[in-house]
């Protein structure tokens, strides 16, 4: 009898413990929740607030019309298309660079203290302030290699500046692949190539393009190194279309042209003291931000399509 | 002792084997397999026999610094599997292997057997279906999977992937297969058919077949090697070791003294 008794007692200190343990769990987890939710609704309350002020301006007029003194008139033309063709040459440049080169470390290189090194440097660009890259390219782009202040020189800026984004996201897809995948592959009698070729590449590009949208969507709000490179604030002219109704149909004057990004218009419009411009700023934020939120969406879902059938 | 009718396939010759750490994994084995037989090798964990497996299709090259002394060479032609001067992938063109973790490509059941072929450039569609369907056949997996061969491999069960992986060595036409801990990730059922299989495979070609269970090996083999801290305490016929071993520390490890 005596012994049930303090089995008894034992089982209600036990409860009583695990009960005082489980009181930590929900503290946690509501002081998470109250962080996720400043972090949250702070944005929320920002984005709200440009759509707000921005609303005005939202029509397809402001998407069509060159920029202009008269606030009411004044557009987002020059400076989208500014921005579409500065991406274009970050995507080219960035991309085959950024990939091939993670490939490279990953698969190829010999891990000693050279690589290390490489490994380090790179990690740490990613780091690096965006204005310092503008500089450099003030040096480089502009003054050593005349590329003068041109879409070629923002995009090349840009491409550098995301270029350990690709580099780093593109290793890191690649070391997702399990050890045994890579010896199955070699096991039947593959080679380095075809191992990551038919392999290593199919299986992390999901990864990789993820990696990819997201640097883009970082280099299209970077504003520091365009404003270092000098590029215009107030242009009321489209560069060359790069694409002719005469052969060979592909022109490009356009590289070397004079523009402007979304990110500088709305940084020139917000300095100027007449509020009517504000709200242009407050529309062009807005455009910047559903974009950049539509790009991040973007390469959510490639990568949970691309991931479906992948499972380790 | 071996029956001398049947012929040497591949062996051993005081092979030794350095990890990139400098740790010495194997101490000077020799070993013969013999052709169209099932050579098993136990140990406790840690003893070797799945670096000296390795050895075999040249597995450690994929990681710096190992290193391989002695020799493995392969009959009738006598080449040294381990020279530096013998591409890998030539050996492993020879030489296939199964793993101990089913590792089927996340593609199709068709593409995973298929593989082997691509990557020796055949492209000829009539070609790689016969040898798909003759390589599924072969690995007693052709009749669960031949209206879905366009399916994802990964929606296999398990013993199911495993045989596929069997398959996807065995289109390649090997002379030797290597089989790590095939079965150590499988219920008894789908354990059961992989060896069977290996038993019939054994007409085809000459087995190397580590694992960790006894039984197993009893079950499956001709010959049986047990190793200890990298060396080779005994090798012979698999119904000697397992009845009359010669040697006390192999008496121990099968009765369970020891391990």
């Amino acid at each position: 009898m005596e012994h049930k008794a303090s089995v008894l007692e034992n089982l209600a200190d036990v409860r009583a413990m695990i009960k005082r343990h489980k009181r930590n769990d929900t503290l946690f987890a509501a002081i998470g929740l109250l962080c996720l939710m400043l972090g949250l609704v702070t944005l929320m309350l920002l984005f709200w607030q440009l759509i707000a002020d921005g609303y005005p301006k939202f029509s397809l007029d402001f998407l069509t019309e060159f920029p202009s003194r008269r606030a009411g008139r004044a557009g987002l033309l020059s400076a989208w298309v500014g921005s579409v063709l500065v991406m274009a040459v970050t995507f080219l440049t960035a991309v085959p660079v950024g990939v091939a080169a993670g490939l490279y470390l990953e698969e190829y290189a010999p891990k000693n203290w050279f690589t290390d090194l490489i490994e380090i440097n790179v990690a740490n660009l990613a780091g690096v302030p965006s204005i310092i890259y503008g500089l450099l390219a003030l040096g480089l782009f502009v003054y050593m290699l005349d590329f003068g202040q041109s879409i070629l020189t923002a995009g090349l800026t840009l491409g550098l500046l995301i270029l350990p984004i690709v580099i780093v996201s593109t290793r890191e897809a690649i070391r997702a692949i399990p050890v045994s995948i890579r010896e199955a592959a070699y096991g039947v009698g593959a080679t380095k190539w075809q191992v990551v070729y038919d392999h290593v590449f199919k299986y992390s590009y999901g990864g990789i393009l993820t990696g990819i949208i997201i640097g883009m969507a970082r280099a299209l709000g970077e504003t520091a190194p365009i404003i270092t490179i000098g590029a215009l604030t107030f242009i009321a002219f489209l560069p060359p279309s790069p694409i002719t109704t005469e052969p060979p149909f592909l022109n490009f004057e356009w590289l070397s042209s004079g523009f402007t990004v979304m990110p500088i218009q709305m940084f020139n419009w917000l300095s100027r003291p007449d509020h009517a411009f504000h709200v242009n700023a407050a529309a062009t934020g807005a455009l910047i931000i559903v974009v950049t939120l539509l790009m991040n969406g973007a390469a959510i879902w490639l990568r949970y399509k691309i991931r479906k059938n992948i499972k380790w | 002792m071996a029956n001398v009718t049947t012929a040497i396939k591949a062996e051993a010759r005081d092979l030794n084997f350095f990890y990139s750490n400098g740790a010495r994994a194997l101490k000077g084995i020799s070993m013969p397999l013999y052709e169209n037989k099932i050579t098993a090798l136990i140990g406790p964990s840690g003893c070797g026999k799945s670096t000296f497996l390795r050895c075999f299709n040249r597995m450690h090259d994929l990681y710096p610094g190992n290193k391989y002394q002695g020799e493995i060479v392969m009959h009738p032609d006598n080449t040294n599997v381990l020279d530096a001067g013998v591409d890998p992938i030539e050996v492993r063109m020879r030489i296939s292997m199964v793993f101990q973790k089913p590792n089927p490509f996340p593609k199709s059941i068709y593409e995973n057997v298929a593989y082997g072929l691509r990557v020796r450039g055949e492209n000829n569609k009539r070609i790689m279906d016969d040898k798909v369907e003759e390589a599924l056949k072969g690995a007693a997996l052709w009749n669960e999977v031949k209206d879905r061969l366009h399916d994802l491999a990964f929606n296999l069960s398990g013993g199911q992937q495993q045989r596929l992986c069997i398959a996807r060595a065995l289109a390649t036409d090997p002379e030797i297969m290597l089989f790590d801990e095939p079965t150590s990730a499988l219920d008894p059922i789908a354990t059961a058919n992989i060896e069977e299989l290996m038993v019939e495979l054994r007409s085809k070609l000459t087995i190397l077949v580590v694992t960790h269970n006894m039984q197993q090996a009893a079950r499956v083999s001709d010959y049986t090697a047990y190793m200890y801290l990298g060396e080779l305490i005994e090798y012979d016929d698999t119904d000697k070791i397992f009845t009359n071993p010669g040697r006390k520390e192999t008496e121990d490890y099968i009765t369970g003294k020891f391990g």
